[in-house]
């Protein structure tokens, strides 16, 4: 075959179409169980410290919170995994220690609860158009 | 380009309205266990502590997308009542002001509702770091959104998804009269 007319940028559209299309018409192009959609899993050191990865499921915390009360108030940035959160920080009352305390909510020991992911399971979004379009998790979907 | 998405907007209609339809009543079984979804452990030790999706859910309005919610209504004919702040001197700030785009090739104009967004959000989750506080002054496109940015970032991970082509391309230029851009004294829609 020759050379293409239609040119790269718009070739990778059209594959990108394709995609959605497929998405559209229910066939499924990475096998993968229905998790609920906005569940975050952030795994960038649970998986090496012998933990399971943390799951925070939106769902549930929006039906209590407004965006705005972790994302304005406690300073949560849009990105799945890009806040940095570790145990030292969470007992010191930051991120998810803001208000699992023992106060607002449940406090730290209940480890299990959080750290509920299949182990090895990446850092994502679950349910993310972005991670469906190019059938991987899509970290990078937050601003920088 | 634009052709392909009207192409796609078409073929979208058409997929949307021969697959399923949202049911009246829905059952928690529209929501997958927790142990069957794919991300929790069924092994791990605390999974029966947590709340499967569909109790919780099943009790809000109805839709047929993400997590299968109407999250606006559920919060303004008070289903949910979720808490504005837990630091007290936080200031809650709505804006009723609708913001209507019109390069939108030859689909329908986009509306841009500030008062369902802030009833949710801060400000500051969107200026200036998502968005610059003048109409037209971001500039983004379809394919940016897609690509997670500008509207893309929380709509197709936490908010309805975009393939919901018609609930922001919710203007019809054939009808529509006014100008584009920030709209006086809007009120959303009903
Ligand atoms: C409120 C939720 C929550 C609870 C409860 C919790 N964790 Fe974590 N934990 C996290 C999050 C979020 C991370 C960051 C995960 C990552 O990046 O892999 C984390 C990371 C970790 C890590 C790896 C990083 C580090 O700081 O060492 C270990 C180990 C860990 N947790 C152990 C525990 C143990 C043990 C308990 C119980 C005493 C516990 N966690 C309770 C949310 C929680
Ligand atoms: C109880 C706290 C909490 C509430 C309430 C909350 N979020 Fe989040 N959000 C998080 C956490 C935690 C993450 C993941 C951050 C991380 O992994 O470091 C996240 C991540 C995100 C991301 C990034 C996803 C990506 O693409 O990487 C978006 C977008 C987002 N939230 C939007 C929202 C919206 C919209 C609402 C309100 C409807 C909301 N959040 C409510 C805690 C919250
Ligand atoms: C703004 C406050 C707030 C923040 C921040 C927050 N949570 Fe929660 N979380 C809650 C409350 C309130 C509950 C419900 C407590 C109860 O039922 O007693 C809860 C419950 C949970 C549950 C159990 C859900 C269920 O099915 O019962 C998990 C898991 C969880 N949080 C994980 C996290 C993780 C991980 C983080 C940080 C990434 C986090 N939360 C940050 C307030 C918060
Ligand atoms: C979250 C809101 C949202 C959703 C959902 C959405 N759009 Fe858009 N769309 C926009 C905005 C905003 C613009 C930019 C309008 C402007 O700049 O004046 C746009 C622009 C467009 C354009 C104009 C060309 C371009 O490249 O910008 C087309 C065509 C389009 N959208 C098609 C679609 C289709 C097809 C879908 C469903 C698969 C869809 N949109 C879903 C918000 C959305
Ligand atoms: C969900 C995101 C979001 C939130 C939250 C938000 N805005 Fe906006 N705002 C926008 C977008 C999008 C624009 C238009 C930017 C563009 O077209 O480049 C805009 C534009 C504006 C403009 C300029 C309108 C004009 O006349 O040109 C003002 C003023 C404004 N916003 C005020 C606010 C205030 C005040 C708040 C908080 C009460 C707020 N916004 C919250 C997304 C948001
Ligand atoms: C920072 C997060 C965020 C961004 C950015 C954002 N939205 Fe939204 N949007 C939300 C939330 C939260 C809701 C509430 C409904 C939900 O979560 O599904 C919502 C709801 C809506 C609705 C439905 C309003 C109703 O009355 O039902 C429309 C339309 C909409 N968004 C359009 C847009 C458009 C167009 C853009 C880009 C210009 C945009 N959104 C950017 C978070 C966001």
């Amino acid at each position: 075959m020759g050379k293409s007319h239609i040119h790269k940028p718009k070739r990778n559209f059209i594959l990108w179409l394709m995609a959605l299309l497929m998405l559209a018409s229910g066939v499924e192009i990475v096998p993968q169980a229905q998790a609920e959609y906005g569940d975050v899993v952030i795994n960038n050191q649970s998986d090496k410290a012998g933990m399971r990865p943390p799951i925070f499921p939106h769902w549930f915390h929006r039906i209590r919170f407004r965006c705005k009360v972790c994302h304005a108030d406690l300073g949560f940035k849009f990105q799945a995994g890009g806040n940095q959160i570790n145990m030292l920080k969470i007992i010191d009352g930051e991120f998810c220690g803001a208000c699992h305390n023992g106060e607002i909510a449940w406090s730290v020991e209940n480890c299990d609860v959080c750290h509920s992911g299949k182990p090895g399971t990446p850092t994502q979004v679950h349910g993310s158009t972005v991670q469906k379009l190019i059938g991987k998790p899509a970290p990078a979907a937050g601003q920088k | 380009m634009n052709a392909l998405l009207k192409f796609l907007a078409v073929t979208w209609t058409v997929l949307l309205w021969s697959t399923a339809p949202v049911p009246a009543v829905a059952g928690p079984e529209k929501w997958s266990p927790l142990e069957k979804d794919g991300l929790h452990d069924p092994q791990g030790p605390a999974i029966h502590e947590l709340q499967q999706p569909g109790e919780a859910l099943s009790q809000m309005p109805p839709d047929s997308v993400g997590n299968q919610v109407r999250w606006v209504e559920a919060l303004r004919k008070g289903t949910i009542n979720p808490r504005t702040n837990i630091l007290p001197e936080t200031k809650i700030q709505v804006l009723d002001q609708d913001l209507i785009y019109g390069n939108t090739g030859d689909n329908w104009f986009v509306l841009f509702p500030h008062k369902a967004h802030t009833e949710w959000l801060d400000c500051a989750n969107c200026h200036e770091r998502i968005f610059k506080t003048k109409f037209g002054a971001t500039g983004f496109k379809m394919m940016d959104i897609l690509a997670g940015k500008a509207c893309g970032q929380c709509h197709g991970a936490v908010s309805f998804p975009l393939t919901e082509c018609r609930r922001c391309h919710s203007i019809d230029p054939g009808t529509f009269k006014g100008k584009l851009g920030a709209q006086q004294a809007a009120g959303g829609k009903p």
